[in-house]
């Protein structure tokens, strides 16, 4: 126990560094690169005066263990800039839409990894069978697909020549007249259940979709061949050899004995995947009009917001280091070998 | 008395990318009760294939064309997959080379010997629980209440090995198959392994085949052994026996081979040549090449195994009783 | 102490399979073959594009309006876009950036990459922590997140793009070369090398690189295919190159607000995006079979 808590706490201070690194990456990119960092914080309309303000509010022109200690002052009271397009504080826009996008991304990881695992598993336990041929032709699709062009052609499919799911949109506009949702966590599937709101409920359910199987579809690809991979290799060990010589049964072989040992390099790949879902909200929500984190960061891409921008980075940078250690932790707690090393 | 083990006449084969490869040509042996017999060979002699191939623990690529392998009478070879899978680890139990790595590194000790016990036997948690810390503490763990909550990579070799051992006897098996237990073990270790087994063999009442390279295991620990030489039995019978008097070519090399304190300053022994790497491919005997004897007969027919005594056999056309 | 004889310790490559037994492997897997034929049309079209395309000028993005958002028929077999440009000629100009900026990515990524990676895992100590941890920082940036940011910096462009995800790509070659040399450090060659006092930059040159080729072949043929698809997203997003450049990423953009009734806007060079990535990756794997590079992970 006592050394699980120390890889935590290891493992924690790694984090730590990563996080004060990734600040020191992003100061750079955000004040020093930049020729005239000020002028594109403040954009394109600004008057010298302006610049010159912000320059000396940033600390341009002092020296750069000085800038650096401005940028984390303002970064740990929550100053993240204030944004060019919406005249808001960045880290205020970025909370605002963070519900939506978390919504949508909970839902497609956790539909790749509900999906993925168990297709990788049985892959893997019918090699060479049809099953492990439609796995792997799956896999490798949803790999090479890019999501953009999946959302488009799912919604060509889906609503123009089937019209089974809507185009765009998290809710029906309808609905806030017919059926109004009460909003308490902003995550809206869940707020339709917490107020028995069922008509609500179904609509917000068929808008997430199309959205989450997009962004499903390169993570369901990943985890699967992974899955596929590490089983496949554990299969081959001693131990599983042992196993099957004192007649352990083979579902108990595959599902707990093989699976177990699998599952530490398919976690590692769950946690890349997270990497690229964060990343591919952005596609996904502006094909799918989905007023998340993402649609706001290719705006402001388009409009280059840049403290909007440099903004999202840090946060979206941070948010990977924290579910990269929360990975990790869960790791150790399954795979006994790699926290007690 | 009725052997325990019989294995008659068997052929195996591989499917390598290379074609066929015969690796076990015409095996026939057995084991009685409460014996422990050695099969002995250098390494591609097909030792450790004869002992996967009586549980059937064999790799998809491997066939077995020929042969029977009758356990307390029933041909193992022609059982079902269920049935075979309800004898392994329950009356035939066996082990492996190296611990470290035939242990599941996830599970501990205790969860994985219970769930064997829990396997063949009908009992409830808390008896497999107790048939765990007992057969724990026969193979001499101390701690066994620690031991139980470890993990594979936490112990040492010999442990391993020793946990290794519990989990075979764990059943109360009648066979245990061997297969080089001390190979992969430091040498003080081996000697208590070694000893802890013929102790257990003992008092568990079980049989064991020892499969080994290693000589001096067999003169330590067995009664009675088969030489293995190209997939072939080449010579079989009582420990003392083959050991003061070697028949086949072969053995007596192996004999001579063996490194001996008086020898010093002189040169060491050898059998010249090299081992066939796919014997079944080949006419004759498979030792002719480097036998020093080899009669022209010997490069065209396959000796049998003929009697040389009471229960000593030679599979050398030297042995052929003469008409 | 006397001069010793120099001895040459000759270099033992992992058994690499020759270049003729990987040809016969693709050859009689049909999925592999087709991919490798796939990439090779691939590449002849990027280099005689100019005189495939049917109308060159319009794949450059001379504008023909009078064509606007005509559906394909055989004067234009992929149709024409917003501004009446011919989308297969533009789908077949494009294929000149997804040949060259994908192969530039890589090979910058592994020039960096695999000498820092081998060089860590050889010396160990703080020079593989320093190395590690930069690395690290490197990869905790998801990689779009870092163009986003470098291509916001530096300005939009091809080129800025290009160096974003040379940036982005280098720490996995490091990480893949770091662990092929640890993998190889205790092979007895290497330490019959330095035994005799090779140095130990010969012993990385020609003892440890040679045996890095099998597997970082592998990643690169991946690797390719995933450029090209994050160049294509780059491209969608706008941050990549810039109109009226035919990049196939932008041409899927530029073609969204038709999607429901000119489909064929965004569809074809979206299409060309995945055939060609699902090449690679086919190939990759085929390639990765072959190799077997478990032992490095």
């Amino acid at each position: 126990m006592l050394r699980k808590l120390e890889f935590v706490l290891r493992r924690l201070l790694t984090s730590l560094f990563v996080l004060v690194g990734v600040s020191v990456i992003t100061f750079f990119l955000s004040r020093v690169v930049p020729n005239n960092a000020a002028a594109l914080y403040i954009g394109p309309r600004a008057r010298p005066e302006d610049i010159q303000r912000v320059s000396i509010q940033l600390g341009l022109d002092k020296p750069l263990p000085v800038q650096y200690t401005i940028y984390m002052r303002d970064l740990l009271h929550g100053d993240l800039g204030t944004s060019i397009g919406t005249k808001r504080p960045v880290l205020q826009e970025i909370l605002d839409r963070a519900p939506a996008t978390l919504e949508l991304l909970f839902t497609g990881m956790f539909l790749a990894t509900m999906l993925g695992v168990p297709l990788g598993v049985l892959s893997a336990r019918w090699q060479g069978k049809p099953l492990d041929v439609a796995v792997r032709a799956i896999s490798i699709v949803g790999v090479s697909m890019p999501a953009f062009f999946l959302g488009l052609m799912l919604q060509i499919i889906f609503f123009r020549n089937l019209d089974w799911l809507p185009l765009a949109g998290r809710i029906s506009n309808d609905l806030r007249f017919t059926n109004p949702l009460e909003t308490i966590t902003h995550f809206l599937v869940l707020d339709a259940l917490l107020t028995r709101n069922w008509i609500a409920l179904k609509d917000a359910a068929i808008h997430l979709v199309l959205p989450a199987i997009t962004l499903a579809a390169y993570p369901i690809g990943l985890i699967a061949r992974m899955t596929r991979a590490a089983m496949l290799e554990v299969l081959e060990q001693d131990y599983i050899r042992t196993a099957r010589a004192y007649g352990i049964r083979d579902v108990i072989i595959t599902y707990l004995y093989a699976l177990k040992n699998a599952i530490s390099p398919t976690l590692t790949v769950i946690g890349l995947t997270i990497a690229f879902a964060l990343t591919g909200t952005f596609f996904v929500e502006i094909i799918f009009n989905w007023p998340g984190l993402g649609q706001f960061t290719v705006r402001s891409l388009l409009n280059i917001d840049y403290p909007a921008i440099m903004g999202i980075t840090l946060f979206g940078a941070a948010a990977y280091v924290v579910i990269n250690l929360v990975v990790d932790i869960l790791q150790a707690w399954i795979d006994p070998r790699i926290s007690l090393k | 008395m009725s052997a325990l083990l019989e294995v008659r006449d068997l052929y195996l084969e591989f499917k390598t990318s290379r074609g066929r490869l015969k690796a076990l040509n015409g095996i026939t042996f057995d084991v009685q009760p409460g014996e422990v017999f050695g099969l002995v060979g250098e390494t591609g002699c097909g030792k450790t294939v004869t002992g996967l191939s009586v549980l059937r623990l064999l790799p998809r690529s491997a066939t077995i064309t020929g042969g029977q392998v009758l356990f307390e009478g029933t041909d193992l070879l022609g059982l079902s997959r269920s049935r075979i899978e309800s004898l392994r680890g329950s009356k035939i139990a066996m082990i492996f080379q190296d611990p470290s790595t035939s242990l599941n590194p996830v599970f501990s000790i205790g969860a994985q010997i219970q769930r064997v016990v829990r396997q063949h036997m009908q009992v409830t948690k808390q008896q497999a629980l107790e048939k765990t810390r007992t057969v724990l503490t026969a193979v001499g763990l101390p701690d066994v209440t620690r031991i139980l909550g470890s993990y594979p990579h936490q112990l040492s070799g010999g442990m391993q090995q020793r946990v290794m051992i519990a989990m075979a006897l764990s059943c109360s098996p009648r066979l245990l198959i061997a297969d080089e237990p001390t190979t992969s073990l430091d040498v003080t270790i081996q000697a208590q392994i070694l000893n802890l087994l013929r102790e257990l063999q003992k008092k568990f009442d079980v049989s064991v085949i020892m499969i080994t390279h290693n000589l001096g295991v067999i003169a330590q620990t067995c009664d009675r052994l088969a030489v293995l030489y190209g997939g072939r039995v080449a010579e079989s019978g009582l420990v003392r026996d083959i050991f003061n008097h070697p028949q086949h070519p072969y053995t007596r090399g192996l004999m001579n081979a063996i490194p001996r304190p008086d020898g010093r300053g002189k040169k060491m022994a050898t059998i010249p040549g090299t081992v066939p790497s796919n014997p079944g491919a080949l006419i004759g005997c498979a030792f002719a090449p480097r036998c020093e004897f080899a009669m022209d007969r010997c490069h065209v027919e396959t000796p049998a195994l003929f009697p040389v005594g009471q229960n000593h056999s030679n599979a050398c056309f030297l042995a052929e009783p003469k008409p | 102490m006397t001069a010793m004889p120099a001895l040459t310790v000759e270099p033992e490559v992992q058994s690499a399979r020759t270049f003729r037994h990987v040809l016969s492997v693709i050859v009689r897997d049909p999925l592999s073959l087709a991919s490798t034929i796939v990439i090779l049309l691939f590449l002849l079209v990027a280099v005689f594009a100019t005189q495939l395309a049917p109308y060159p000028n319009e794949g450059a993005g001379v504008t023909n309006v009078p064509h606007r958002m005509l559906a394909p028929s055989t004067e234009h077999p992929f149709g024409a876009d917003r501004l009446g440009r011919d989308v297969l000629s533009r789908v077949i100009v494009g294929s000149r950036l997804a040949v060259i900026i994908p192969l530039g990515v890589v090979f910058f990524a592994i020039l960096i990459g695999v000498p820092l990676g081998a060089i860590a895992g050889y010396k160990g100590g703080w020079v593989d922590e320093v190395i590690m941890r930069v690395t690290d920082l490197f990869l905790a940036f998801p990689s779009l997140l870092l163009a986003m940011a470098i291509t916001a910096a530096l300005g939009r462009g091809l080129q800025n793009a290009a160096i974003a995800l040379v940036v982005s790509w280098w720490p996995w070659y490091t990480r893949l070369a770091r662990a092929v040399t640890i993998g190889l450090r205790e092979r007895y060659f290497v330490e019959a090398a330095q035994a005799t006092g090779v140095r130990d930059s010969v012993i990385i040159l020609r003892h440890i690189l040679p045996n890095t080729i099998s597997p970082i072949l592998v990643q690169a043929t991946v690797d390719l295919g995933t450029v090209i698809l994050a160049m294509g997203s780059l491209g969608f997003l706008g941050l990549g190159t810039q109109p009226p450049s035919p990049d196939w990423g932008l041409m899927v953009a530029e073609g969204r607000d038709f999607i429901l009734n000119q489909w064929w806007i965004s569809t074809f060079p979206g299409l060309a995006i995945f055939i060609v990535v699902l090449a690679f990756n086919l190939l990759g794997d085929t390639l990765r079979d072959i190799f077997d590079p478990r032992q490095y992970r």
